[in-house]
């Protein structure tokens, strides 16, 4: 078509490098092209770097601990695979499989916060402020006592499914209740009481356990990376994988949805459906973390509010790695410190979480004060 | 060529001539870009929107029914009535947001609901009065927003995408604004990116809900006017709702009346913005509103005359307004009848005397208007000297000094000499 022929041939003076000298808004554009190639080199930068700092936590993960060795023992116990020495059990058996889980959990956490902000349009949603984690965990306690009297053994993939059935009814009891509440504060309040009901559910079905149980259920109510073991870690990388792709798959509609359902229909998007896909996706992810970790307070607040601050942009496309990456090292970070701040008291890392999330929630709050 | 950013915007209008000259010579040989499903010599032969019998409403019950509108390309249809008779209602149907309760809508002979998503979305555009609340993203995000149902499955925008975003930037003058956080501009420039989103979306329908309203005298102005421009030269169809009647009347093709349920009228701005449709529309007193400046007046201060004020030739209009500000009932004569000052006192005066137009001011007005004036406590001329054809308003002025009511020149002295009759009455 000659139209659009010439369209393009005009297009070009403005992309191209005929006009700058002359003209201002050429130079103005071209200020405008290194300003984007700029931002996406920050972003790039930003991801570079959690990656490094998430690979440096990792190894002085696995380094440290109540068994001393020097790194290079470490390497060394790493390569030649597990064997029957102590070293090489506690690496392979109890530090690698517990570093993996906190990092690639702190991701799922991430993920689900940033899904569930974007869902309600509220800085400050994440699975464990809206009640989910403990909905999940309220199911996973039900499943697991009920199963204990009859000495069967939960498998890996039946806590996910419990927790996932946990995550979704309370997820269904939010939304029914944010139907009815219009301002922001209000759901969040919502969604602490939701979840306060459910711990209280927890806390009695706790009380009436065998007291051989109440130990390992204990310790997990808490939230805590330390029962991690090589089979729960193939469930969680499976899950979280997929889950993952599809968060970033789903980049483009998340975008168009952050700017109000209304716009999002008018663009092209079955709103419908992608609401849908974002509360099965969340609830899945954090039915994750809540299956293996219990409920871990914060992140998934903290997390992608920083990944956001640094890459400078809330467009999911450029948010989702960092917010994954953020997460793993918020998770990992914390989970070292501990292990090893009282050590060899072992804190519950929901409670490390707590300290560094909640003056980022506040931050956040205060930012957002006209909001309501 | 373009040292001034006049020129740059005059160059995207000729070229955007160019292609919706293209466009019209076959509106459908555009189509198997966009729409490959859609029938060529359908779509050239059918209405942009085609409303048949539509019922809208939230829920089971219809809030209006009967809906017969249709918007051909290059056409600005303008909803109006009084609040929440509707309108915006209507327009999220049409958007496909809610489903009809009856009826149909059809975009360029096409059943609505019969269109994937984007289909819909590469042929119209909506905007609403529910503001984005955004965090950490730019105005040129949000505008790039509209390009969402031509981008890949990741929305990572092509070449032609950002020519198409910085076009519709700079056409409603937001370009400068591109690097701002969308969450710190002000209401009209969020208004005005918000409306770049929507023409980038390349719309051939646009629907627009309240569009004016977040603006200023002169962003409306320019508003009405790009919308008008991007009609006439790409063939867009517009419909959009206004609360102000007066820009629905300069910018309006056509107009469409809501109100109890139903569209009430619809037809040019000339047959609706008459003092028959307009006042019952809105529950006016049929008085106050002109179809001639297109405006209201506020109701006028009733009881007996107590200033008689002898106008004409747009002389009285700021008095007439003052007096009635300050809810003095007052009378005006001789006017013409089609005269400003003639109009505004037949809405404001309590007792106007009239001329016929272009005919000099003879013996019966004359007399009538001195009946009237020697009833009012003080008389306002601010007229400086008279001419032909209100030559014997002049005699007004001597019944007045014969009847010992004072002759004042404005407002200001009117104060002091009715302060005076007060307190001397008082004695």
């Amino acid at each position: 078509m000659p139209g659009s022929a010439r369209a393009r041939h005009r297009s070009k003076p403005d992309a191209g490098q005929l006009r700058p000298a002359a003209d201002p808004q050429g130079s103005a554009a071209t200020k405008a092209r290194r300003g984007g190639l700029s931002r996406h080199t920050r972003v790039l930068v930003v991801d570079v770097a959690l990656a490094i700092v998430l690979v440096a936590l990792m190894a002085l993960s696995v380094c440290l601990g109540s068994v001393g060795a020097t790194p290079a023992e470490v390497l060394g116990a790493i390569l030649s695979g597990p064997t029957d020495a102590t070293l090489s059990q506690v690496i392979w058996q109890i530090r690698l499989p517990r570093v993996l889980t906190s990092a690639i959990l702190g991701g799922a956490l991430s993920l689900s916060g940033f899904l569930l902000q974007t869902f309600f349009n509220n800085p400050i949603a994440d699975p464990y402020v809206l009640g989910i984690s403990s909905g999940a965990r309220m199911a996973v306690a039900l499943v697991m006592i009920a199963l204990l009297g009859s000495s069967n053994i939960l498998t890996p993939w039946g806590s996910v499914a419990a927790a996932l059935v946990g995550s979704l009814a309370t997820m269904g009891i939010v939304l029914l209740l944010a139907r009815r509440v219009r301002t922001q504060s209000m759901l969040i309040i919502a969604g602490i009481m939701v979840g306060y009901v459910c711990s209280a559910a927890t806390n009695f079905l706790i009380a009436f356990a065998d007291d051989q149980d109440i130990v390992n259920l204990q310790s997990w109510t808490q939230g805590s990376f330390s029962g991690a073991s090589w089979s729960d870690l193939a469930v969680i990388v499976i899950a979280v994988a997929v889950m993952s792709v599809v968060v970033f798959a789903l980049s483009k509609p998340l975008g168009a949805y952050q700017l109000g359902e209304t716009y999002a229909q008018s663009v092209g998007v079955d709103v419908r459906r992608l609401r849908i896909l974002i509360v099965l996706v969340s609830s899945l992810l954090s039915a994750c973390v809540t299956a293996f970790a219990g409920p871990i307070s914060f992140v998934g607040i903290a997390a992608p509010h920083l990944a956001r601050l640094a890459v400078g942009s809330s467009r999911p496309l450029v948010v989702t790695p960092a917010c994954f990456l953020a997460g793993s090292v918020f998770c990992c970070g914390c989970d070292l410190l501990a292990r090893m701040l009282f050590s060899p008291v072992e804190l519950s890392v929901s409670a490390v979480t707590a300290v560094f999330g909640a003056p980022v929630v506040i931050a956040l709050m205060l930012r957002r004060k006209g909001y309501r | 060529m373009s040292e001034r950013p006049y020129d740059t915007q005059s160059d995207v209008r000729t070229a955007a001539g160019a292609q919706a000259g293209l466009g019209m010579r076959a509106t459908a040989a555009a189509c198997p870009d966009g729409q490959a499903t859609h029938d060529q010599g359908d779509i050239g032969a059918a209405h942009a929107l085609e409303l048949r019998g539509l019922a809208v409403g939230h829920g089971a019950r219809a809030l209006v029914s009967d809906i017969d509108l249709v918007v051909d390309p290059g056409e600005v249809v303008a909803l109006i009535g009084p609040n929440g008779s509707g309108k915006t209602t209507i327009l999220h149907t049409v958007a496909g947001q809610l489903r009809p309760l009856a009826g149909s809508v059809e975009l360029f002979g096409h059943e609505l609901a019969s269109l994937t998503g984007t289909e819909r979305a590469r042929t119209m555009a909506a905007l609403f009065t529910d503001r984005p609340r955004t965090d950490l993203l730019t105005c040129q995000d949000i505008v790039e927003a509209g390009r969402h149902p031509y981008t890949g499955s990741l929305g990572i925008l092509s070449d032609e995408d950002h020519r198409r975003v910085r076009e519709a930037m700079e056409a409603t003058d937001t370009w400068a604004l591109r690097d701002r956080d969308f969450a710190h501009m002000s209401d009209g420039q969020r208004q005005r990116a918000l409306i770049a989103r929507a023409l980038c979306q390349e719309p051939r329908v646009l629907l627009l809900d309240e569009p004016t309203s977040y603006l200023d005298i002169r962003s409306q102005v320019d508003m009405l006017q790009l919308l008008r421009a991007w009609a006439r030269e790409r063939g867009m169809a517009v419909l959009a709702s206004l609360h102000e009647i007066d820009l629905a009347q300069k910018a309006a093709d056509r107009i469409a009346c809501v109100r109890d349920g139903h569209i009430m009228f619809q037809g040019t701005p000339d047959e609706v913005f008459t003092s028959d449709v307009i006042p019952v529309l809105y529950d006016l007193d049929s008085t106050s509103y002109d179809p001639f400046f297109g405006g209201v007046e506020l109701a006028r201060p009733e009881g007996e005359p107590q200033v008689f004020v002898i106008a004409g030739g747009g002389a009285g209009a700021t008095i007439f307004r003052a007096l009635q500000r300050q809810g003095i009932p007052f009378a005006a004569g001789v006017l013409h009848r089609h005269d400003i000052d003639g109009l505004l006192a037949s809405h404001l005066a309590v007792k106007s005397v009239f001329e016929d137009d272009f005919e000099p001011v003879g013996e019966d007005a004359l007399r009538r208007a001195a009946d009237a004036l020697r009833s009012c406590r003080a008389v306002i001329c601010p007229l400086e000297s008279f001419g032909a054809l209100n030559a014997r308003n002049a005699e007004l002025l001597d019944a007045a000094r014969d009847a010992g009511i004072p002759v004042v020149r404005d407002i200001e002295q009117l104060g002091r000499v009715l302060k005076l009759g007060r307190t001397a009455s008082n004695d």
